[in-house]
């Protein structure tokens, strides 16, 4: 199984514990990540502003993949959105395919027809699968009440994902993470944004969505919230402690990317697996399975 | 709420956005709502309602839609697109809107700024040495600190970032 690697640009700047662990949970189930240095990033941060600039510059990485004869494995949701979805324009879309191409020119790349585009998590589902990633567990997360983060881009708009998971009932992370021994907790508000996404333009609006799911969180008991995406995580995670102090309240809930709980059942370390970078500490976490 | 000047509405706006992708299936819309009922920006803030920014714009209120900080609330989550009974794109047409917008000259300065910098810088983070040092500490390949492609890609083109619009 091998793919081109896209990274994107947050999760090798400030998400190094998702790519960490990703790096690990790929090569334990056998998942081959090709480096391309020449990625750029997606084209996603300015889409709102240049929605044709945005699908250009996706459409130079989809045709560098392309040159490379390799389907393309994101960490990133948006990334792996935003690729996908201009893959699925582009398509069908010849006047737009050809404007793209003039100005791919430049840069000597042709796109014709477009790679695959899969998020790391919907790999493991699919493609992987439940019984290769048990093979590979040597430790039993039972007793840890683990809650699920979908997000929005993992699964939406679920035309350009081929509707790979119920985007009104998801499941596919869940059952992922379940493998684990650690139980699902379910909660109400559970496919609500992170907000992440209005944090430019209303900071405070942007935190009072992320604030409603973590006060769910709490209600549910749920000891850890696990999630797919580093926009998702800077929300939850990286902004935790500012919700706290904005709106006077007390979560210290962790906030583990997928890799880092499979890799945790998969026998790595806490710092193989970057959990000593989650800014909510997830040392009692990791005392309670015995690390 | 008050009332609505027809006086001010531009017949030309909506059959614009109509022929834009995002804005095909715009007509369809019959305000049945559930798109805000779904909304997670509208959970929290109750002045702001997806079916009121399409009904605006489809009074042709170009001004009033553009100018307004409603379309910029929009989280781009996608519930309300894929809930739709209608078939509207939503969140397609919130983007073609936003674009829209910069093209006027309305836009948060983040926004713009982001945008300056993702397309020359080919990355919203560029990676310095700093970075590269903690990269290689962590045991994580080095990446390349500048991106001459995106130069090229964007030299000299229509990108609204060459456009002169005041910030």
């Amino acid at each position: 199984m091998k793919y081109a690697f896209f990274l994107g640009c947050t999760i090798p700047a400030r998400a190094r514990n998702y790519e960490l662990s990703a790096r690990k949970v790929a090569e334990t189930v056998g998942i081959d990540l090709i480096e391309t240095d020449r990625f750029m990033c997606c084209g996603f941060p300015i889409k709102a502003a240049d929605r044709d600039a945005a699908t250009l510059m996706a459409a130079y990485n989809l045709a560098l993949a392309q040159e490379k004869g390799l389907d393309i494995c994101s960490l990133c949701s948006s990334c792996a959105s935003q690729l996908a979805e201009s893959a699925h324009h582009l398509s069908w879309d010849e006047d737009e395919r050809a404007r793209v191409n003039e100005r791919l020119s430049a840069v000597g790349l042709t796109y014709n027809k477009g790679p695959r585009v899969r998020h790391f998590a919907r790999i493991l589902f699919e493609e992987v699968g439940a019984d290769t990633i048990k093979e590979h567990f040597k430790k039993d997360l039972t007793g840890l009440n683990i809650a699920v983060h979908y997000g929005c881009h993992y699964l939406k708009p679920s035309s350009i994902h081929d509707h790979f998971d119920d985007v009104e009932d998801p499941e596919s992370i869940e059952d992922l993470v379940a493998l684990t021994g650690a139980t699902i907790v379910d909660y109400p508000g559970k496919k609500m944004c992170c907000g992440g996404p209005v944090l430019p333009v209303d900071e405070k609006l942007a935190l009072s969505v992320t604030k409603k799911k973590l006060d769910t969180l709490v209600e549910a008991k749920a000891d850890a919230l696990c999630l797919v995406c580093p926009f998702c995580s800077v929300m939850y995670d990286g902004n935790q402690k500012s919700i706290e102090s904005e709106f006077g309240v007390t979560y210290n809930l962790p906030v583990l990317y997928l890799t880092q709980v499979l890799g945790l059942a998969m026998g790595f370390d806490t710092k193989e697996l970057g959990l000593n970078m989650n800014v909510v500490k997830t040392k009692e976490l990791a005392a309670r399975i015995g690390l | 709420m008050g009332t609505i000047d027809l006086d001010r509405s531009d017949s030309k706006f909506i059959e614009d956005l109509a022929g834009q992708p995002g804005g095909e299936m715009i007509r369809a819309c019959f305000t049945c709502r559930s798109c805000v009922a779904g909304c997670p920006i509208a959970a929290v803030n109750r002045e702001f309602s997806p079916a009121k920014i399409i009904r605006m714009a489809l009074y042709g209120l170009k001004d009033h839609v553009l100018k307004s900080d409603f379309v910029w609330l929009c989280s781009t989550c996608y519930t309300c697109q894929e809930r739709c009974p209608q078939g509207v794109t939503i969140t397609d047409f919130m983007t073609l809107l936003k674009n829209r917008a910069i093209k006027e000259g309305f836009a948060p300065p983040g926004i713009r700024a982001q945008l300056k910098l993702v397309t020359g810088d080919g990355r919203i983070y560029p990676i310095d040495d700093f970075d590269n040092k903690k990269r290689s500490k962590a045991g994580l390949p080095v990446l390349p600190t500048s991106c001459d492609e995106i130069k090229k890609l964007f030299h000299g083109q229509d990108a609204a970032t060459d456009t002169d619009i005041p910030v």
